[in-house]
């Protein structure tokens, strides 16, 4: 199969959109696409990404109104006939919002908004996004005040069974404890996907780390498993 | 036309990190008393039905589809005719 194509998502407030292009064009030379958050074409695009930044100004609830954004109706008609769709920071808030994710992401229990790099154990290798990963605690940057995921009990035991938790906060020996936990998310949780395997999650910045010239290029190793097993 | 007064209110088993701050910022100012601080939203507006009955289902509907998030928050309402 051919390269994916990529459409990124802009709504008012992203903030995280160009980076997510720069990755997807410039470091794979994918083919890829901004889509207008009023429009509703998501020009034949394979994967969506749902980028960073602050949406509608995190009013209300960080992901609140961007759900009802005319591009997410098309958004959301892709993932349930089984369009992929990547999440990330913002972006996984508005999947969860759009129930798309299960779960929700509070104020983080520090109340303060956290910048800094974190590791990240992958916990399922058998995804669509993490599969042949070549390295299982990747170095990543997180910047969110609101990422502290939370699941009812049911759903946390759900999210275990059909293996959907894809990445946990860890030490820099892959160590899940309460310090490697930024946030106070539940159980250490990173990042999701949903069951069928389509729609995926993650506060943490892989495209603020998929350049050499940053001198860390963890994220780069997932857009490339992405991208691989998409072609596979 | 009605008038509807909303209260969100998140669930108590649910972490309120700001409930928190608060509490701690009161000790600041010596007020030791102060205890299970709790922040919610309130949020008025205004909806053009005939009837209350109407006006009911449409607030309720606009609580459970934006206002609130049912995962982590309850929601409570009362309408008043204008």
């Amino acid at each position: 199969m051919k390269q994916p194509k990529f459409g990124i998502v802009v709504f008012p407030g992203s903030n995280c959109d160009h980076d997510a292009y720069y990755v997807t064009k410039k470091i794979f030379n994918c083919e890829t696409e901004f889509l207008w958050h009023k429009d509703s074409d998501l020009k034949s695009s394979d994967i969506i990404i749902l980028p960073g930044g602050f949406s509608y100004g995190d009013y209300l609830r960080t992901g609140a109104i961007a759900r009802f954004s005319p591009i997410m109706e098309s958004v959301i008609n892709f993932a349930e006939k089984g369009g992929i769709v990547f999440g990330i920071c913002n972006g996984f808030q508005i999947l969860l919002e759009a129930n798309l994710l299960p779960g929700t992401l509070l104020q983080n229990k520090s109340t303060k908004f956290v910048c800094k790099d974190v590791y990240l154990k992958v916990e399922n290798i058998e995804s669509l996004f993490t599969k042949n990963i070549f390295k299982n605690i990747l170095k990543i940057p997180i910047a969110h005040g609101d990422g502290n995921y939370f699941i009812d009990e049911a759903g946390l035991i759900e999210l275990k069974s059909n293996n959907q938790i894809l990445f946990r906060y860890c030490d820099s020996n892959g160590l899940i404890n309460e310090t490697a936990n930024p946030n106070g998310s539940i159980e250490n949780i990173a990042g999701i996907m949903n069951i069928a395997g389509n729609v995926f999650g993650m506060m943490p910045h892989p495209e603020r780390c998929s350049d050499e010239v940053l001198h860390s290029t963890d994220g780069q190793i997932l857009f490339k498993t992405i991208i691989q097993n998409f072609i596979k | 036309m009605y008038k509807a007064t909303i209260i969100i209110k998140r669930r108590k088993q649910i972490l309120d990190p700001q409930g928190k701050a608060v509490e701690q910022g009161s000790k600041l100012l010596n007020l030791n008393n102060i205890s299970n601080v709790r922040i919610g939203k309130f949020i008025e507006l205004n909806v053009e039905s005939a009837t209350e009955a109407e006006a009911k289902v449409e607030v309720d509907k606009l609580c459970n589809k934006l206002l609130a998030n049912l995962n982590i928050e309850n929601y409570e309402f009362s309408l008043e005719k204008q």
